[in-house]
């Protein structure tokens, strides 16, 4: 790779990583400590041909991204913990709708308006189950500059891949953090294109009535073809439907497209798993603090590894179960009260070794927190 | 190696976090070093604890905050006595003598210099203390080469602002020139 290098934080390697992909709309209102997400957008959309709104609000904002990515536009909406919260009711339009689209939520403390300027990853389970009724949803996380970009990119990709909204988890200390990002030259880094149908103008084109292979290709709204967009459970022109067939059928469609796919959506790195005895599981800026003990107990001769999750959702079971087979413990670094441990023990054969190491006074958690925990639970006393 | 672990501290409004970007940005774009900068403040947008981290090394930086700092600057007595105590026995405290007393009970090399006032005899304002202290702190630790910082002053702020921040650079290398000389 030989891109452009800059000193850039988090949030810019998002937006960076965004424009990569071919982001053309923003919408949205600004929150710490993710507003510079919005303050840089509102700098370059304009230059690529672009628009960003901000607008009165979060749920505001959910709704333009909607209508705009249905009108062709690759778009994204940024926010924090209490947005996040705001924008569920049309998280769930777009997941109903099968609208592409990226929702950033650089994660502070919570709950409510809770630490403003303070790092969390208690917005886990949020991404996962804020949009009421049964559905599926992509979540990835990143802990370095480099990977805040790559992954933009690639929530873009899935989004359009997908036809879905896409969260991208970033926390404060990773949204503000500054370090060096090299943006590769185009065409490195693959992006994917929206599919768009081959359906000719005044022909019949079927919004909801997906490919051999699964996706749906999309009209631009407002262009050739006529169709109905709804949040109501919907027929293959778009259409309000109650029948028990097209429910059920719809229900599993928008489960499956993505669950089906845990396995292909599973992105992660891994430091010296091979022959670890004892495992940790981290993710975001916390996985900085799982490496850095890594390392450092490596260094001593004591057998620890470390897997970091990027694919939060759909949760990459098959993975945690085949890097944790071998080990003595798990154990589960992260700054909540323990939202990706309780998926892990509920995936791994021995529940009872997973233990939870987390922290949640605002605070990054430092290498001797974890140390710490990893004292008791081997018995070397506090 | 992580060589230079800098703590900088103040109370917002003082350009502290500004400082903590271009020393790490000067590292990273013009010394092909490694270096992470992060920073914790409360919800006030002026007043209120600021602190930035600055780590400078020449291999991958895992853990990106400093919790002891080899090289402390601290710009308020609040600043002072908050981190004071977490400097590394014989690290470096750069200070102002206007505005801070530091405790003389802490192991650490005690470089006080009148910067503020210095600033505001040239300036007649303190907005290019920050870029003054930034000075100090690259005579006195050698971290990055000053013509780094230039650059990234250049090419960070605009044109009318040059003269002035060449200027406030050079007067923070001038104020820490005798403990060069003194060691």
């Amino acid at each position: 790779m030989s891109g452009k290098i800059c000193f850039v934080q988090g949030n810019e390697a998002c937006v960076r990583g965004a424009l990569y992909a071919g982001v053309r709309f923003f919408a949205g209102y600004p929150i710490t400590p993710s507003t510079e997400i919005a303050e840089h957008l509102a700098d370059q959309l304009p230059r690529v041909g672009g628009k960003f709104v901000q607008m009165e609000d979060e749920l505001a904002s959910m709704c333009a991204i909607c209508g705009a990515s249905l009108a062709g536009f690759k778009s994204m909406t940024a926010t924090s913990g209490p947005g996040f919260s705001l924008k569920q009711e049309a998280l769930g339009y777009a997941i109903m709708a099968e609208i592409p689209c990226v929702v950033v939520n650089v994660q502070r403390g919570g709950p409510s308006t809770g630490l403003p300027t303070e790092c969390s990853q208690g917005d886990v389970m949020q991404a996962r189950w804020g949009a009421h009724g049964d559905h599926s949803i992509i979540a990835l996380t990143a802990s370095s500059i480099q990977d805040a970009f790559e992954v933009t990119v690639q929530a873009f990709n899935l989004a359009e891949t997908y036809r879905t909204p896409v969260v991208l988890l970033f926390d404060e200390v990773l949204g503000h953090m500054r370090e060096r990002l090299e943006i590769p030259e185009a065409g490195v880094l693959p992006v994917v294109e929206r599919l768009k149908t081959d359906v000719r103008a005044g022909v019949n084109y079927h919004p909801y009535l997906p490919r051999e292979d699964g996706r749906l290709p999309m009209s631009d709204f407002g262009g050739v073809h006529r169709f109905n967009v709804t949040g109501l459970h919907h027929d293959i022109w778009g259409f309000p439907t109650s029948n028990d067939e097209q429910v059920v059928k719809l229900n599993y469609h928008l489960f499956d497209k993505i669950e089906s796919h845990a396995n292909e959506l599973a992105r992660w790195k891994e430091y010296y798993l091979e022959d670890a005895e004892h495992v940790l599981i981290s993710y975001g800026s916390s996985a900085r603090t799982a490496r850095a003990l890594v390392e450092d107990r490596r260094a001593k001769g004591d057998r620890l590894g470390l897997l970091e999750l990027q694919t939060l959702w759909p949760f990459p079971a098959q993975l945690v179960q085949d890097k944790t087979a071998n080990a003595k413990s798990i154990y589960v670094v992260e700054m909540n009260m323990g939202q990706v441990a309780s998926q892990v023990k509920a995936v791994v054969a021995n529940p009872d070794r997973v233990f939870l190491v987390n922290r949640m006074d605002g605070h990054l958690m430092t290498p001797s927190d974890i140390s710490q925990v990893m004292r008791v639970v081997e018995g070397r006393g506090f | 190696m992580e060589k230079y672990r800098f703590l900088l501290s103040g109370s917002g409004g003082q350009g502290v976090i500004t400082m903590a970007i271009l020393l790490a940005e000067a590292a990273v774009l013009h010394e092909g070093l490694i270096a992470v900068q992060s920073q914790s403040y409360g919800p006030e947008a002026r007043g209120g604890a600021t602190r930035s981290d600055v780590i400078i090394s020449d291999s991958e930086i895992l853990f990106p905050k400093v919790l002891q700092p080899n090289y402390l600057v601290a710009m308020t007595n609040e600043a002072a006595g908050k981190y004071m105590p977490l400097i590394r026995p014989g690290g470096m405290c750069i200070y102002d003598t206007d505005l801070v007393q530091p405790s003389r009970r802490i192991d650490a090399m005690l470089m006080g210099m009148p910067m503020q006032k210095a600033v505001l005899e040239k300036f007649h304002k303190t907005q290019a203390l920050n870029i003054c202290v930034l000075g100090a702190l690259v005579t006195l630790t050698g971290a990055v080469k000053m013509e780094s910082v230039e650059q990234v002053l250049k090419a960070r702020f605009k044109p009318a602002f040059h003269e002035a921040n060449s200027a406030a650079l050079a007067l923070g290398a001038e104020l820490a020139k005798p403990f060069l000389s003194a060691n």
